[in-house]
């Protein structure tokens, strides 16, 4: 980086560089690995080492015809986007009445609204395994989005709870002749939109990515995380990489979408000069 | 000009938990008229706005609207829409569909719809932000977009809620001629909160004073600047001097007090019974000055130079008392300039028996 303006004379260059290479370390830390699953899915050699075969699509072609992988798919799709929905709609209602209203035992409230993410994945998934067989509920995709929205809404609720706060108390009195439910419609749902639209893709990449409940609940409707360690059990085979590779691509993208609509909006436009 | 009676207040009390916000208040708001309500924060005026708009249910008492009890009714079986301290516009909305929000509500055409944005876009000039976003307007297009959207419905009565309170001092004075245009020409009542004296005095037509929940004066600005009721009013304004003491002798048209600044004699109809307390105020216009004792007058009282503040067209000087009472003289520079003001120069002050005031001390 060159000198820009005076900004920079109180700058120390030495601190500066070290700081640039310290977030470049700390990015490389978080994606080597992830970055080594992705090119080796690329590379033609049975074993991952140096130097690198040459490039082939021959592990994603595997995985493609491989009906199982696609079974896992479809269920992780399927419960991805039921799980997202229920878990937005839920978090919205837990968020907005956070906002609204004051009632006794609302720090209760809130604090067993947001504690699901925060028990161990494993005791979670036992529990609900034990639950929900109980219930004859389990081993299916229903007990799979259950369990998921269990976890997801939380998620929601934070990201609603988030833009909620940021709005003007009295933009619901200003609509003054509308009812309530009408308020909520054309006052509070617009207000909200981006982050329920974040909310919404959020949850859809925990779902996707969710393993340890889905292991114990999902019985033979397998979501895609768990087929993955089903196939690790057996064998090790590039088409890991290639299947963590695709994962890894979808829940980027619904993060980045997400993230693009929590941020965008507001920020892009900048008052005038006064009259 | 009598007119009808709009709104009216009948005992109307205000608790929030065990806090009273608003103690037993009876007024009217006519019908046409710009009403203020002025008070320092915490003084119940926004209490009394936020009743009236139904965003509060007053605890005792009966709010009527054109003579009907509107206690019960909820917001938006009201027609009273407000425009907000905050101004409260709708970010996901443009400037025109900010404007026509209450009429698509109310399920009116689209047609139409547009028809009647237009008119209050072209009247409050904000015609070529049409399409903008309200992220992209400056602080006094907004307030234009927020009068707009509530004048849109024509409504009988507008709240406004220190609506200028954003914006800087040359831009609130124009806005200030600009509602009070609006308001002449519309013939909509306008009941405007404020803490602010030079903006309820410039637009108003009576202004309403709070302090701690209770109505201290209602009046015209000249009224209350002139004979402000209460010691409080007279505080708060500032364009007073005042003076406490004991009632010496009345009747006849006058009342002799007397004060720690000595003997002071006013005319006044009212007739405290003798020995009773008694204060008395002088507008800060209404003092003269001299370097001798002037020879003829009943209000007299020696003083000292402390202090001199330029403001515009006059100064204000300051003097003190031999009790140590600071006293506050406003003069035209010219009048300044032929006493010699020096800080401690010696000064006589004095007025006439007709320009004092009797105030209550409450």
């Amino acid at each position: 980086m060159s000198d820009t303006g005076a900004q920079d004379i109180n700058r120390s260059k030495p601190v500066d560089w070290a700081l640039k290479a310290y977030i470049f370390a700390a990015y490389a830390f978080v994606f080597a690995p992830i970055a080594a699953s992705f090119v080796f899915s690329f590379n033609s050699d049975r074993f991952p080492s140096i130097p690198l075969g040459h490039f082939s699509l021959e592990w994603y072609q595997a995985v493609a015809s491989d009906p199982l992988v696609w079974e896992g798919l479809r269920n992780t799709l399927f419960v991805g986007v039921i799980a997202g929905v229920v878990s937005t709609l839920l978090g919205f209602g837990a968020a907005y009445t956070d906002y609204r209203y004051k009632f006794f035992g609302k720090q209760i409230y809130l604090a067993l609204a947001l504690l699901p993410p925060t028990i161990p994945v494993i005791i979670l998934g036992l529990a609900m395994l034990a639950y929900l067989s109980r219930i004859n509920l389990s081993g299916n995709a229903l007990s799979v989005i259950i369990s998921h929205v269990v976890v997801c809404a939380p998620f929601a609720m934070a990201i609603i709870r988030l833009r909620l706060s940021q709005m003007d108390p009295a933009l619901e009195p200003a609509a003054w002749n509308l009812a309530e439910w009408k308020t909520m419609r054309h006052v509070i749902v617009p207000f909200t939109k981006p982050a329920i639209f974040g909310a919404l893709f959020i949850t859809m990449a925990v779902s996707f990515d969710e393993f340890a409940v889905a292991w114990f609940v999902s019985g033979l409707n397998e979501t895609l995380p768990v087929k993955v360690l089903g196939f690790l059990q057996g064998q090790v085979s590039p088409r890991i990489n290639a299947i963590g590779t695709f994962v890894f691509v979808t829940s980027m993208t619904l993060v980045i979408l997400a993230q693009v609509l929590l941020s965008g909006r507001d920020a892009t436009a900048r008052p005038d000069a006064d009259e | 000009m009598q007119r009808d009676t709009l709104v009216s207040f009948e005992g109307v009390v205000k608790r929030f938990g065990t806090y009273l916000a608003v103690q037993k208040m009876d007024f009217e708001i006519r019908k046409g008229e710009f009403l203020a309500i002025m008070g320092s924060s915490g003084c119940g005026k926004t209490t009394t706005l936020r009743m009236l708009a139904g965003l509060e249910a007053p605890s005792e008492g009966v709010i009527r609207l054109s003579g009907k009890p509107i206690n019960h009714l909820p917001t938006w079986s009201r027609d009273t829409p407000m425009v907000w301290q905050s101004l409260a516009l709708f970010p996901f909305l443009n400037v025109r569909e900010n404007v026509e929000f209450a009429l698509k509500m109310r399920g009116i055409g689209k047609s139409e719809r547009r028809k009647r944005a237009e008119h209050w876009l072209d009247r409050m000039q904000i015609t070529e932000f049409a399409d903008r976003n309200i992220a992209q307007l400056s602080g006094g297009q907004r307030q234009r977009v927020a009068l707009a959207r509530s004048l849109v419905v024509e409504p009988e009565i507008l709240l406004l809620d220190e609506p200028l309170s954003a914006l800087d001092a040359a831009l609130k004075v124009r806005m200030q001629s600009v509602l009070k245009n609006l308001q002449r020409e519309t013939g909509i009542t306008f009941v405007y909160v404020t803490h602010s004296q030079s903006e309820a005095f410039s637009m108003a037509d009576r202004v309403v004073i709070m302090s701690r929940g209770k109505i201290e004066q209602i009046g015209t600005p000249q009224e209350i600047y002139r004979t402000p009721r209460t010691r409080f009013v007279a505080d708060f304004l500032g364009s007073s001097n005042i003076f406490s003491g004991k009632v010496t002798a009345s009747g006849a048209g006058s009342v002799d007090l007397e004060t720690a600044s000595g003997p002071l004699r006013l005319t006044t109809n009212a007739a405290p019974p003798p020995g009773s307390a008694a204060t008395l105020t002088v507008l800060d216009t209404k003092m003269r000055l001299s370097l001798t004792r002037p020879a003829n007058s009943t209000n007299v009282v020696p003083v000292r130079v402390i202090g001199e503040e330029f403001v515009g067209a006059t100064a204000t000087l300051y003097l003190e008392t031999a009790q140590g009472q600071e006293i506050r003289v406003q003069k035209g520079h010219d009048e300044l300039a032929e006493l010699p003001l020096e800080i401690g120069q010696d000064l006589f002050t004095y007025w006439a028996a007709e320009d004092g005031h009797l105030v209550a001390e409450a």
